[in-house]
Formats: structure tokens, C-alpha cells, sequence
């Protein structure tokens, strides 16, 4: 069961991108991999304001992951708190949980030549922080949601 | 080693602050001050490790070996630099007077300091870049107010109905504001946004307006006929404070809302529907009167209209309206030193004091020196200190510009990046990063006042320097040591916090020093002495600009319409760029390498233009340039947008080097297109030819 989500209010969200490179440069990611993204449908007018939706992507760490059932050296696991990690350590690069992956998520890290994913910064949440992208989203949109039982 | 640094940031010229966390000499988290932004930062904000770690910006002085703009420099120390510029000014001093030099800045709380260099030099010409950002609504609300365009701060957290005329605030992010704005939309308040196309901030609106571009002006004058007629306006506040009241309502019987709605393209119960809010959030609305409304022919009367209207709501000094903003004065607190030397007693060389009466003398206008440059009436401009600044991205028709520039014999570009201007100057001297380098201390005013400052995070990755060595080193070459007393940075911030009584240690626990607990307002009903116009009331019609020959009330009139097949150029900016200074940042360019050409649907169908299209967009001279087409319903069909401070072209940016398309190279022959009654260039007044281009190819032959 995962502990966490990364929720986006969208009625705060300005679509600036931020989160895109407060978690780029927390992770000291070069020009390629983007872990987390920010999109939107077209404009359509509502009531004589053109409107859009903004959406927030990043992993969705599944309960049961199709890139770690597939990695082939056992670097991606899910912890305890639901968050799906990488061990770079044992990660040999060879791309087989980015296709094993729906959305693609993993992706080639080109400075170390091995994968790299979001993993709410799981770092930080050890440390009692919240994930990069939250902790600096610039409208205070992105919020980092323990879940609970009903 | 770990360290956490509060500092200042320096992607944009906002200033927001923030909180570094460094490791062996390495940035490895920025964040917003946490007191202050709760940990809010932009993308060009974090983006800041990536500027310090740019390997495609001036690592030591360069000297110019070739020809101006042909790229040939010669790598310099740092003491051959500062000899090679103070013999040239030396030089240009006995053979021309002092005041043959220009120093320009981006402006900001640290101009103080190019300003004293430029006056102790003996020269009163400093300038900045305000003529073509936010001039215009400067001199309007001095007209008016008798203080400037930062003679109020804008309560909006606690506001009912904000009033955006083009002010696109979620792209060009003040982050204190935008966190204020939100705050307000969910507190149930209205956002009315006003713009020829859709934007970011529009997106957020509860109404727009989409008018037709160069007509702001017609729909201020509209919204004030109804407003009086309506009778929402606050007549108290008007009896107490503003004269002119009367003659406003006579000027406005003419232009009604259905007048106003014909000519915006926009609806006539529209903003009758709008001044029916207004008449229910009155006073908490607050109409901005605009940022970089350096743009139409008349949007200095623009701006008038919107003062006119926060006059009309009574909304000054009132919670959320346009609050003054306090002082260490109001807090009973002695005021901090900073540099400072009196204006030589000689004309300016733009003209502005003695030639233009009704503007600013504290910066003049940059724009007006080009043909002083020329004419060198009333004397020659032989060297330009350009500190910050880029006149070739900011102005109209660099090629215009370089044809002045090229009259003067010493252009210095003190920057942390290449700049256009850089490119083509004799000397750059790169400065450090503004997480490499401290920087004299602030005041920043407002409701609660506080002390700030930059502080180094880092040391500098190459052989750079901070700007107070820079004009340190300068002047010691020059003999103006007086003025600048200080050998390093902790003497500057002692010195100038020696009357406060407070140290720099005591900006360690939050990043600033707070003046007061509680936010100080004064009384509303004895605002008197607050407006420092000649009459001490607010002036809805300005002796100033009588005097000057100028109506304070203008007739409208209509914006030119486009010759057949061109379009107006409007220009604007993205939430991930500042301008021209981050488009080769690597982070920053990797979520927009290039700019596009905005077209509206019904207008791209005709031309046989989709989106991705290339299409050609060519200036009044054929100067042509080549960009993709973004098609959208949301723009006016009489112009095409871009966001500006691309298509640069210098070689050793390799990302931005001819990425996009620069909205300024297309306005040939409009430097010289300006606001005379506000003083600011009027940016979006050009027009281009597009056409589809014949690049978009179909087919090849590979053999």
C-alpha cells in the first residue's frame, strides 16, 4: 500500500515548469532525463475565458512495477512506504525497466550511464522533507499527500 | 563541508530570496526563503546551479582584438583590464570633458553605486533600461501622484477584484506577488485580464478581454465613463485628495462603454457586467497600472487611466488597495550609508532636465543619447559603461543602435553572460554569478520595511569578479577613491550599517533583518504630503504636463491598422526565460530552446499556415527572419505574438545562437519611435510582413 502521492492543485498550478527543474537540479541531471512533467490540454473558452487544465506527471509508483519485475540485476524495488526505488549501485543501464515501464518513466541518465526515476526524493522524505518538486513549487500548487485509511 | 547561505537570487531582476545549501563549493539546493516564500522558487531560480556551471560565458577580461563585433578578444588579466578602460577614460576626459561618458545599468538597488562611479567621474549622465520597461507608468503616476511608479505597493492578498491590462504576472513571476494573487483567487476574489491574446495569467482569470492591440487606452477611458456614471467611485476620497475631478468627468461624457466596446472588439455588457463587480468590490480593487508599458504610442495616458481609476476606487492606503511603502523612517530607524556622490552640474547629453522638463532627472532616457551621438549637440558621447545592460536586446534596431555606438571611442560591457551589446564592445569584464559574489546591502521598503542582502554562496567557477571590486578597482585607477570607501565587502556592509546599529551577522538567522514586527499603515484621512505633486493633490490634470505643453486628459485615438498582409509585432515573455539572459542557460533551454510565431487560426488558414509551419517574417527594410508558426484561436487577428530575447547571435553561445527569432532586429527604424509625453520607446508600434516560408519542404533528392 503506498504511503504517499504527490497531489497537484490544479487551480494554483500556473504551469511555469519549475517543478520540472527543482527536481532536475536536485538530482544534478544533465540536459536529457526530466522526471516529472507538467502539461496541458488546449485552451478552450469557457464562458468567454480561454481555459486550460494543467496536469502533473511524475512516477506513479505502482504497486506492483513492471520495471522491477523486469530489471534484471534487482536495482528497482518498492519500499515499505510504496516509493519505487533505484539502487544505482547495482543499476547496469541497460534500459529494459524504461521499456518495460507504460509511461517510460525510467530514463538514461547520460552522466552516469545508468537509469534514473523519480522516486519522491526519498532522500529528503528519510529526512523529514518533502520530495524537490513540492517543496519549491512556486504557487505552492504540488503538495505531498500521506494517505490514509477511510 | 556543508554550509547554508541566505542570499539574494539572480536569474531575474525580481530579486526573491533565498536559501542555498552548498557542498565542497557546490550549489546542491536553492530554495525560496522559507520566512518569506515558504520554499518557493521558479525554474529559472533553480536553474541557477546551471548558470554558475555554464562553461559558454567570459571566463577572464576580454579584450577586443578586431573589429567591433567580429569576435576577435584577447584573453586579460584582470589589472590590464582595469588600466586598459581607466587610460581610455583618462583620455576621453581631457580630450572631450568627463561628461562624455554614459554609465547604464539594468537599475535596482544597487545602481547607487555605477551612479556614484558616473557622477564622481564627473559625468551626469547615468542611465538604465527603464525606457523600455516600465517608463511610461512611471512618469504616469508621478504625473498624477507625485511619486513614482514604486510609490505603492499593491495589497492584493487582501483585494476583492484585480485588474490586469496586459500585466501577464504568472510568466513574469514575482513569486511574493503570485503567492498574494492566488491567495486572492481562493479567497473568492476576481481576476479581470485585459490583453490582445491569452496568456498564462489569463488563464487564471474570472473575465477577459481580448482587445484589439493598442487599445487599452479606449478601454480604461470606457470602464472610468461607467464607473462615474454608475457613481462606484469613492467621492469622499476625491473631495479630500484630488483636483482635476471635474474636468475628468467632463473629458469622459464621449466615451462610453459602447464606444469603448467598438473600438476594443470587445462587448459593450461586457464591461458594464465588469463595473457591476467593480461597484460590489469597491474599494478592495486594484487596477495595475501596468509594468513594460513601453509599448503603444499612448501608453503613457494608458497608464494615466489606470492611476485614474485606483483614484476613482479611493483604494490608496486602504487594505487591499495600493499601499505607501514604509521606510527604516517610518519604523524609527535610522536609514543605512550608501555610496553616493551629487550630480555634476552640467545638461544631460539625453536632453532630459533641460531639453525634456516633465521627465525623471534620475535616470534620464538611454534611448535619447543615440542622437546625441550623432549630432554631439550639446556635446559628444565618446564612452558607454554599459553595467548589466544590454541595449542591443532591450532596444529597437540594433543595427540603428551600432551605428551611433559607433561614434564613441571606449564601450565596456560589465556583465555575467555575452550580451548582444557585449559582442560588440571593446572591453567585457565578466562579473561573477550572483551565487559567486556578495553585494552591498538594500533597503526594501514596504508595508514591513526590512534590511536584505546578497551573500557569496560559492566561489567563482573562472576569473571573475563582483561589481563593488569592479568599480572599486576603477576608481582608485580614476582618483576617485573618495567615494568609494572600502577595501572589501565587509568594510562596505559595516560602513553602511553603522548608523542602523545593526551587524551582518544579524542577516544570519533569516536571510534579512526585519525594521518592525507589525505592518505600519497610516491614517487614510491625513494623507496629506504623501502626494508630492506641485499641488500636494493627486492631479488627474498635472500642471507638470501643462507646463511641458502636453494634455494631461488626450483625445483617443485610434492605433494604426496594419497594411494588408502585415501584422502588428507584440511581443511578451515566458515563465522559464528572463529576456535575453537565460535563453543559453542549459536547464532553462532545455524546456524552451527557441521562440514561435503566434498567429491567429482564421489568419494562418488564409496564409495555408499550421502550426510548425515556418513562416517568414520580414521587416520594413526586407531584413527577414525564419521561425515556426504556433496557430491558435487566441489572438488577435491584427497582430503576431513572440516572446522576446531570442534569435541571439552570439558564436559562442552554441544554444542560443540564431535559436528563434528577435522581435527587436525586426523594428527597423524604430528607435526613434517614441513616447514624448512618457518618454518610453514604444515597442509594439512595428510592423512585419509574414508569409509562409518556402523552407517547409516537402520532398528531396538525397542523391
Amino acid at each position: 500500500m503506498n504511503k504517499y502521492m504527490i497531489y497537484l492543485n490544479t487551480k494554483r498550478c500556473i504551469g511555469c515548469h519549475g517543478c520540472e527543474v527543482h527536481c532536475k537540479t536536485n538530482k544534478n541531471l544533465p540536459f536529457g532525463p526530466i522526471l516529472c512533467e507538467i502539461d496541458h490540454k488546449p485552451l478552450k473558452s469557457i464562458k468567454g475565458v480561454p481555459k486550460t487544465e494543467f496536469s502533473f506527471r511524475s512516477c506513479y509508483q505502482c504497486e506492483d512495477p513492471y520495471c522491477a519485475d523486469i530489471c534484471p540485476v534487482d536495482a528497482l524495488s518498492k519500499r515499505e512506504d510504496g516509493i519505487v526505488m533505484l539502487d544505482v549501485e547495482k543499476c547496469i543501464g541497460c534500459m529494459a525497466c524504461a521499456g518495460a515501464c507504460p509511461w517510460g518513466i525510467p530514463q538514461m541518465n547520460p552522466a552516469t550511464g545508468k537509469m534514473i526515476k523519480c522516486d519522491y526524493c526519498f532522500d529528503r522524505v528519510d529526512a523529514g522533507l518533502k520530495p524537490a518538486c513540492v517543496t519549491k513549487c512556486t504557487t505552492h500548487a504540488l503538495k505531498f499527500v500521506t494517505l490514509t485509511d477511510v | 563541508m556543508k554550509k547554508s547561505v541566505y542570499s539574494m537570487c539572480g536569474m531575474c531582476t525580481v530579486r526573491c530570496p533565498i536559501r542555498v545549501e552548498v557542498e565542497n563549493n557546490e550549489v546542491t539546493w536553492i530554495e525560496g526563503n522559507q520566512h518569506l516564500l515558504g520554499g518557493a522558487l521558479c525554474a529559472k531560480g533553480s536553474a541557477g546551479t546551471a548558470l554558475v556551471k555554464d562553461d559558454e560565458r567570459p571566463q577572464q577580461p576580454l579584450i577586443r582584438e578586431g573589429g567591433r563585433g567580429a569576435g576577435r578578444w584577447k584573453k586579460v588579466s584582470w589589472p590590464t583590464a582595469y588600466d586598459y578602460i581607466a587610460d581610455k577614460l583618462k583620455n576621453i576626459k581631457t580630450e572631450y570633458g568627463p561628461e562624455s561618458l554614459v554609465v547604464s545599468s539594468r537599475g535596482g538597488p544597487w545602481q547607487g553605486m555605477y551612479k556614484t562611479f558616473c557622477h564622481a567621474f564627473g559625468s551626469p549622465n547615468y542611465t538604465n533600461h527603464d525606457c523600455t520597461c516600465g517608463r511610461n507608468t512611471h512618469h504616469a503616476s508621478l504625473s498624477i501622484n507625485g511619486v513614482g511608479r514604486k510609490g505603492f505597493v499593491y495589497d492584493i492578498k487582501n483585494a476583492k477584484h484585480l485588474v490586469l491590462f496586459g500585466r501577464n504576472m504568472f510568466a513574469s513571476l514575482r513569486i511574493a506577488e503570485n503567492l498574494q494573487t492566488m491567495d486572492m483567487l481562493e479567497n473568492g476574489g476576481r481576476l479581470t485580464y485585459v490583453d490582445v491574446r491569452q496568456s498564462m495569467t489569463g488563464l487564471k482569470a474570472t473575465r477577459f478581454f481580448q482587445v484589439r492591440p493598442g487599445t487599452d487606452y479606449a478601454l480604461a477611458l470606457g470602464m472610468i465613463h461607467e464607473i462615474i456614471k454608475r457613481e462606484a467611485y469613492d467621492a469622499d476620497f476625491i473631495d479630500k485628495y484630488v483636483s482635476g475631478f471635474d474636468e475628468l468627468c467632463y473629458f469622459i461624457e464621449q466615451y462610453t462603454p459602447k464606444w469603448a466596446a467598438k473600438e476594443c472588439g470587445v462587448k459593450e455588457k461586457a464591461i458594464k457586467a465588469f463595473v457591476e463587480e467593480v461597484l460590489e468590490d469597491s474599494p478592495r480593487v486594484i487596477f495595475h497600472p501596468g509594468w513594460n508599458l513601453s509599448r503603444y504610442k499612448d501608453s503613457f495616458y494608458a497608464s494615466r487611466a489606470l492611476h485614474t481609476l485606483n483614484i476613482l476606487m479611493g483604494n490608496i492606503e486602504t487594505e487591499g488597495g495600493l499601499l505607501i511603502p514604509k521606510g527604516p523612517g517610518d519604523c524609527d530607524v535610522k536609514g543605512i550609508r550608501n555610496l553616493d556622490c551629487p550630480k555634476p552640474d552640467i545638461k544631460r547629453g539625453d536632453g532630459v532636465g533641460w531639453k525634456y522638463k516633465h521627465f525623471d532627472k534620475g535616470p534620464g532616457l538611454a534611448h535619447l543619447f543615440y542622437p546625441t551621438m550623432h549630432s554631439q549637440d550639446p556635446y559628444p558621447i565618446k564612452a558607454w559603461i554599459a553595467m548589466r545592460h544590454d541595449p542591443f536586446s532591450g532596444m529597437p534596431d540594433p543595427e540603428a543602435q551600432k551605428r551611433a555606438f559607433d561614434n564613441c571611442d571606449l564601450l565596456v560591457s560589465i556583465d555575467t553572460h555575452y550580451s548582444e551589446f557585449g559582442w560588440y564592445a571593446d572591453v567585457i569584464l565578466p562579473e561573477s554569478t550572483y551565487l559567486e559574489r556578495d553585494n552591498a546591502i538594500c533597503v526594501q521598503k514596504g508595508l514591513k520595511p526590512r534590511l536584505a542582502v546578497r551573500r557569496k554562496c560559492v566561489e567563482p567557477a573562472y576569473d571573475t569578479k563582483p561589481s563593488w571590486e569592479i568599480f572599486k578597482q576603477l576608481a582608485t585607477r580614476l582618483d576617485l577613491d573618495e567615494y568609494f570607501p572600502y577595501n572589501t565587502i565587509e568594510d562596505l556592509w559595516k560602513w553602511q550599517l553603522e548608523p542602523t546599529g545593526f551587524t551582518v551577522e544579524d542577516f544570519d538567522e533569516k536571510g534579512f533583518v526585519s525594521l518592525t514586527d507589525d505592518p505600519i499603515m497610516y491614517d487614510r484621512d491625513n494623507l496629506d504630503g504623501q502626494f508630492k505633486t506641485p499641488s500636494g493633490k493627486i492631479e488627474i490634470v498635472s500642471q507638470k504636463l501643462t507646463d511641458a505643453g502636453l494634455e494631461s486628459l488626450k483625445p483617443y485615438e485610434s492605433p494604426a491598422k496594419a497594411p494588408k498582409g502585415q501584422f502588428r509585432l507584440v511581443y511578451g515573455r515566458s515563465a522559464v526565460h528572463t529576456h535575453g539572459h537565460t535563453v543559453n542557460n542549459i536547464l532553462l533551454y532545455e524546456l524552451m530552446p527557441k521562440n514561435s510565431l503566434w498567429i491567429n487560426t482564421k489568419v494562418a488558414a488564409k496564409m495555408g499556415v499550421a502550426t510548425g509551419d515556418l513562416v517568414d517574417v520580414i521587416a520594413v527594410d526586407g531584413f527577414k527572419q525564419r521561425i515556426e508558426a504556433h496557430v491558435t484561436d487566441f489572438i488577435h487577428p491584427e497582430c503576431v505574438y513572440t516572446v522576446h530575447g531570442f534569435g541571439k547571435q552570439v558564436p559562442l553561445q552554441s544554444r542560443s545562437y540564431h535559436a528563434g527569432l528577435s522581435d527587436q532586429k525586426l523594428m527597423v527604424g524604430m528607435l526613434d519611435d517614441w513616447d514624448k509625453a512618457g518618454g518610453a520607446i514604444n515597442l509594439c508600434e512595428a510592423f512585419v510582413t509574414v508569409r509562409r516560408s518556402a523552407r517547409n519542404l516537402k520532398r528531396r533528392v538525397e542523391l
